[in-house]
């Protein structure tokens, strides 16, 4: 198997008296998607957090492309290439898609912004992603379905050839269609060679499009397993309970 | 790869819907000003003889600019959803900065007047931290700031006093005029560049290969335009004066250009800089703006510092007019007329949505009101009465296209 791209190794990670995660493996694989599945309070926001730069680990090793990094904040994480798409996308609804893609990373021609450039841009990348969804790059965010909106948080994930794409819950506020285009992007996304890390509560989704699977139980990593070793049952058990006989673990968790 | 995207039937007619539609989800633009601009003025002109005459016309352009530019600079903070309601003081204070420099201590105006932008500048920073930094909000704020600035002006001006304005370049941006030749070169000059910019901006999306905005479209805009414009300048270039022969009053007010160059300023940092798309990202979501690595705090203090600036801008066009400065500069109505005129303009107050223009529509309009309100009589209660529901109507415009915008 490839070597990860991305490693955690016993992350912890308290705040004051709570004990949030309790030495934390993680593998993601380039080209994979990673499935993050965990009960509410497994800790699995305040692990992304940490991947992202959002939190700093209080001890642990952050690995990345085999080398041990420091990631003291959000600039940090997307200096090495990891973005997030959060559960709430952080779109801009009063900006055009090309400027929500572009946030923050504006393309300037000396201090005046590219806007051609930016369009040309926006255009490939939606087109590599097979989007054909959206009429127009140039209407406002606010127009568009809530699974269009997944489409251009995600588009603006790839945007920048980034190494490691982490998308937290992408379908929980969508409809069949919405959620089938989704997971095929997310696919899509996996199959360029992106790692992908998948938070999700429904494990229809996780076991369509999810290449190994990592459980959380109550801030300790249960299992990292394939996906193809393990049933529907067994994950669920891992969910609930931490353990699942006859599961085998992959990575640094086995 | 250029697939036929060429509409299909009539492309104006196109476009129209397209239009229709974006009205409809809310997107109303500069549409309601524009209207009651024009509602407004047939009124007048109908109960007023005296309204529609070229004197006029000059005398509600110099009237209107104070409040247009401080309204310019409330956009930026209106952007953000916030709120400066001590800028109409501000513009006090900076005017009487100046006045002072100039008058008590011989300075130069062109000294003077930047001490007062800085003067301007160092009130919105403090502003700007107190609602960056230590997160009051802005309301909040800028009302203790109404209250202090106002203060800081009645010790400027020493109570009760009024420091006179005397400096021949400070009083001609409200009090003279560009000549007739010059006033229509400017025009001409003014049209050139806007028609040369346009025509840039589609030729350079053309290179690329993106869709550009219907020619049809952009021509039909440039040309009413222009001939809007044009019919204004016309208009200023008649003689204005009751006595021609002792004294000619004819041309574009210097005050005229100084908007324009605001206007066009304000328009380039909004549109075509990184900084101005982060205005309307951190007022469209702050979350998201801060998350794209977007330096909110810092975008907040700079609103409220150009907001600021511009009211020391103001502060001199007020000098100009009154000729001079007294405590009450820069207030009673001016800050509400400021605000009603972004918001009336099209400038959301909740934030994420609003341009340069909206400021000098929405100025116009409440202009347009005092002034001909004024002509016919009313008392100054009524003129504050209307205009203030006139803020209401926009308020309630812009709270509706919020909902129907479905966001």
């Amino acid at each position: 198997m490839a070597q990860p791209i991305l490693s955690l190794r016993s992350i912890n990670k308290s705040f004051g008296p709570v004990h949030v995660l309790r030495d934390v493996n993680l593998d993601v694989y380039p080209g994979e998607v990673t499935a993050l599945v965990g009960d509410n309070g497994a800790g699995k926001s305040t692990l992304i957090k940490c991947i992202a730069g959002i939190y700093t680990p209080d001890s642990g090793q952050y690995l990345f492309d085999n080398n041990e990094v420091q990631v003291h904040g959000p600039r940090d994480a997307t200096a090495l290439g990891i973005e997030v798409v959060y559960q709430d996308l952080a779109l801009c609804d009063n900006l055009d898609i090309v400027h929500n893609m572009f946030l923050g990373r504006e393309q300037k021609k000396g201090m005046v912004l590219d806007e051609s450039a930016m369009e040309v841009m926006a255009r490939k990348t939606l087109d590599g992603l097979s989007v054909r969804t959206v009429k127009s790059i140039r209407q406002t965010v606010s127009s568009l379905s809530g699974g269009q909106r997944q489409t251009v948080a995600i588009a603006r994930a790839v945007l920048w050839n980034n190494k490691v794409v982490i998308l937290d819950e992408p379908t929980a506020a969508l409809g069949v269609s919405q959620t089938e285009q989704v997971l095929h992007l997310v696919r899509r996304l996996a199959d360029s060679g992106i790692g992908v890390i998948l938070i999700s509560h429904n494990l229809n989704d996780v076991f369509e499009v999810a290449d190994n699977i990592a459980a959380l139980y109550l801030g300790q990593m249960a299992a990292q397993v394939r996906k193809a070793d393990v049933t529907s049952n067994q994950v669920i058990e891992l969910i609930t309970t931490g353990k699942s006989a006859g599961v085998a673990s992959i990575g640094a968790n086995s | 790869m250029s697939t036929e995207v060429e509409v299909t039937v009539h492309p104006l007619k196109g476009a129209a819907q397209d239009y229709w539609s974006r009205i409809k989800s809310g997107d109303i633009g500069a549409l309601p000003a524009v209207l009651g601009l024009l509602v407004l003025c047939a009124v007048f002109s109908v109960m007023q003889d005296s309204f529609l005459t070229p004197g006029n016309f000059a005398n509600l352009l110099t009237q209107a600019a104070a409040v247009i530019v401080i309204a310019m600079g409330l956009v930026f903070v209106l952007l953000l959803g916030e709120i400066d309601l001590s800028a109409g003081y501000s513009s006090g204070v900076c005017g009487a900065v100046l006045v002072i420099l100039v008058t008590n201590h011989n300075f130069k105006w062109w000294i003077a007047f930047p001490i007062s932008i800085v003067v301007g500048i160092a009130l919105g920073l403090f502003i700007g931290w107190l609602v960056s930094f230590l997160g009051i909000p802005s309301f909040v704020v800028t009302l203790a700031t109404f209250l202090a600035f106002q203060g800081l002006l009645l010790l400027l001006a020493g109570e009760g006093g009024t420091i006179r304005m005397e400096d021949p370049t400070v009083l001609s941006v409200e009090n003279s005029n560009m000549n007739v030749s010059i006033s229509w070169i400017f025009y001409i000059a003014c049209g050139a560049m806007y028609v040369l910019s346009g025509l840039r901006r589609v030729y350079a999306r053309r290179k690329v290969g993106l869709k550009t905005e219907l020619m049809q479209l952009w021509v039909l805009k440039t040309v009413g335009l222009l001939g809007v414009t044009g019919i204004a300048v016309y208009a200023l270039n008649l003689e204005r004066s009751n006595n021609p022969q002792l004294v000619s009053l004819k041309g574009i007010p210097y005050v005229v250009p100084v908007i324009l160059f605001l206007l066009v300023i304000g328009t380039f940092v909004l549109n075509r800089t990184a900084f101005g798309r982060h205005l309307y990202a951190v007022g469209g979501n702050a979350e998201a703006a801060r998350r794209s690595g977007i330096n909110v705090k810092w975008v907040r203090i700079s609103a409220f510092i150009i907001c600021s600036a511009l009211s020391a801008v103001a502060g001199l066009i007020f000098a100009s007019r009154q000729n001079s400065v007294s405590p009450t500069t820069g207030g009673s109505s001016t800050l509400l007329y400021a605000v009603g005129a972004a918001v009336i303009g099209g400038t959301s107050l909740f934030g994420g949505k609003g341009k340069m223009r909206d400021a000098i529509l929405g100025g116009l309009v409440v202009a347009v009101i005092d002034n001909g309100m004024g002509l016919l009589g009313y008392a100054a209660g009524i003129k504050f009465i209307v205009t203030g529901l006139v803020l209401l109507i926009s308020a309630s415009v812009d709270a509706i296209s919020r909902k129907g915008g479905g966001s």
